[in-house]
């Protein structure tokens, strides 16, 4: 990989987009199990409880990784500027996707995840494993 | 994140928000067989609250021509009963909920804001270093009928979260969000120094979401009757959460012991047995959050053991799928309420007329106080409606009897809970936003209806 001569937004040196990706990554696959188990129990409601947390935690630091990783990627800090903005985008629709399931998510009772909540969170946890997956190169990170 | 809810929840309310079920009048959902759309969830649910700006001095709801209204007591707190009593006191419940439900969503905050939009700050907040509203029943004495207060004492204090009350021979039954009490109580006095006795245990708790436990006796004095809001909007706070609520209590004042008279009852309010006769009538607050056109609240007769269908179902069988595990039992046996009153329209007072001074076309009839809607962009309830009755049953459309709690401005300067029928048969309201007591009167120079 070519050598970056532009750091990424940094905490002693480590980039601190790759500290906040994951939590949106973990926050919302598990969102999907924790949807999924709701329905299978018939609608005991602590599953859907932990969905809606789970959503929270993702957006909050869902939108301060993308704001991190764009000001990165308009610093010119990508070595693939192509694959970064990939990522962005990826990022971003899942950000949207989760968001509104978080309004879905705030109906009470069966319809907050039977039906749209279930989808939206399939949608949403695949565009968020698949920007997981790509980020090892959008950044081109420091060994 | 709950900000972000909160902001896209006000954007919405600013923006009129989505409205799929808006052709219906709310005049098509009064009656026994209200118009009942399919349910609809939107992103946000539907929210509509008016600022509070209260009452300018001079300044009333209106009433028909006829009649007239006058404000008996001003710069109360948080009234919600008034209990006229035969010798022309008039006893006013003031009191509010304290605490806060526990938060078990994000969902949770942003709604807790929300509602306190609509009810502004109101009367004393505090009173002294042990902060907290008053939470008092304060006796108004109207000794020759004129509707003028020549005293205001406060009966009994430091009560908690009280809502009903209700006076049997020598004694006051004062309904706390948790308990039921006695006090010894005669005629005339203007102030309660003895301790209660704690006659039973309501349903209070952490949660505490349906928090005004109405009360009435039965016409003979050997029952009391409390209404036990449910603790949630359609159980999401789980089943364990609803024991016993979503009731209307049968109570024995002697020895405490009680059983659940019936069930399936939202938030019942209002409770009083029909003049004349062993009917108790309530007023319901249905369930919210599936369309502004749903579910209307309602009034209806009590019947021994009936089960009226909440959270299974709503009008008899119309189930609601956000409730797991169904219950197809409990849904085949869901009485429909007798009387719907519109949607979101929040009734928690209901009197029927026993007074002669209003034209022939009032008695028997109910007057319901209907606190005003939250959960639809265009208001509905914030008035006093009065129902025809006939043979014992409602009959025909609800009227719009005292208006302009919603000024033109669409600003709230009061909204109306409890109401009742004083001695002189006027009609007296409690307005808890506005912090006022109403009396409304006839002047007879107007054609009967």
């Amino acid at each position: 990989m070519a050598r970056r001569t532009i750091p990424p937004i940094s905490i002693v040196r480590h980039p601190i987009y790759n500290m906040l990706l994951p939590v949106p990554v973990v926050c919302f696959i598990a969102a999907l199990l924790t949807d999924w188990t709701y329905l299978a129990s018939n609608g005991n409601r602590q599953w859907v409880n932990f969905s809606t947390w789970l959503l929270a935690a993702g957006l909050v630091f869902g939108a301060v990784s993308i704001l991190v990783l764009m000001v990165d990627l308009i610093r010119g800090v990508a070595a693939n500027r192509g694959l970064g903005w990939a990522t962005f985008l990826l990022l971003l629709a899942a950000w949207i996707v989760e968001f509104i399931n978080s309004l879905v998510h705030a109906r009470d009772g069966w319809t907050a995840v039977a039906g749209a909540g279930l989808v939206l969170s399939i949608v949403g946890a695949l565009l968020i494993a698949i920007a997981g997956w790509l980020s090892r190169d959008a950044l081109e990170l420091v060994p | 994140m709950m900000r972000q809810l909160a902001i896209s929840a006000a954007l919405l309310v600013l923006a009129g928000c989505r409205n799929s079920q808006a052709s219906i009048d709310p005049l098509e959902q009064t009656g026994p067989k209200p118009v009942l759309p399919e349910p609809t969830e939107g992103l946000i649910a539907a929210v509509g609250v008016p600022q509070v700006v209260g009452w300018k001095q001079g300044e009333t709801p209106t009433v028909p021509s006829g009649f007239r209204i006058e404000a008996m007591a001003t710069g109360l707190s948080n009234p919600r009963t008034v209990y006229p009593l035969p010798n022309g006191d008039i006893l006013v419940v003031e009191g509010k909920r304290v605490g806060s439900e526990p938060v078990d969503r994000p969902k949770d905050p942003v709604r807790r804001f929300i509602m306190s939009l609509a009810h502004g700050g109101g009367g004393a907040k505090s009173s002294g270093p042990a902060a907290g509203p008053p939470q008092r029943i304060t006796l108004l004495r109207d000794a020759n009928g004129d509707g003028k207060v020549e005293l205001k004492s406060i009966l009994v204090d430091h009560l908690n979260s009280p809502f009903g009350i209700a006076v049997v021979g020598n004694e006051l039954y004062v309904a706390n969000t948790d308990a039921v009490l006695r006090y010894p109580f005669t005629s005339g006095q203007t102030a309660i120094s003895s301790p209660p006795q704690r006659v039973v245990e309501l349903p209070g708790g952490l949660i505490d979401h349906h928090w005004t436990k109405s009360l009435t006796a039965s016409p003979d004095g050997s029952k009391l009757y409390a209404g036990v809001g449910s603790n949630s909007n359609v159980q999401e706070r789980g089943p364990e959460a609803e024991t016993n609520r979503a009731a209307v209590w049968e109570i024995d004042p002697r020895t405490g012991a009680y059983r659940v008279f019936a069930s399936g009852l939202r938030n019942p309010n209002g409770l009083t047995f029909y003049p004349g006769s062993n009917t108790l009538w309530t007023v319901v607050n249905e369930r919210d959050e599936i369309g502004p056109n749903l579910v209307p609240d309602y009034m209806t007769s009590v019947r021994p053991g009936g089960f009226y269908g909440w959270p299974y179902s709503y009008y008899g069988q119309h189930v609601d799928k956000r409730v797991r595990p169904q219950r197809p039992d409990l849904v085949a046996k869901a009485i429909p309420p007798d009387y719907a009153l519109s949607s979101h329209v929040a009734a928690l007072g209901l009197a029927f007329y026993t007074g002669s001074s209003f034209p022939a076309g009032f008695r028997g009839g109910a007057f319901v106080g209907e606190h005003g809607s939250w959960n639809r962009t265009a208001y509905n309830g914030y008035r006093v409606v009065f129902i025809r009755f006939a043979g014992g049953r409602p009959v025909g459309k609800p009227m719009n009897f005292v208006v302009g709690f919603i000024g033109p401005d669409g600003k709230a300067r009061g909204r109306p809970v409890g109401v009742a029928v004083d001695r002189t048969g006027a009609l007296i309201i409690a307005d808890d936003v506005g912090n006022t007591v109403w009396r409304v009167s006839y002047s007879g120079d107007a054609k009967a209806r």
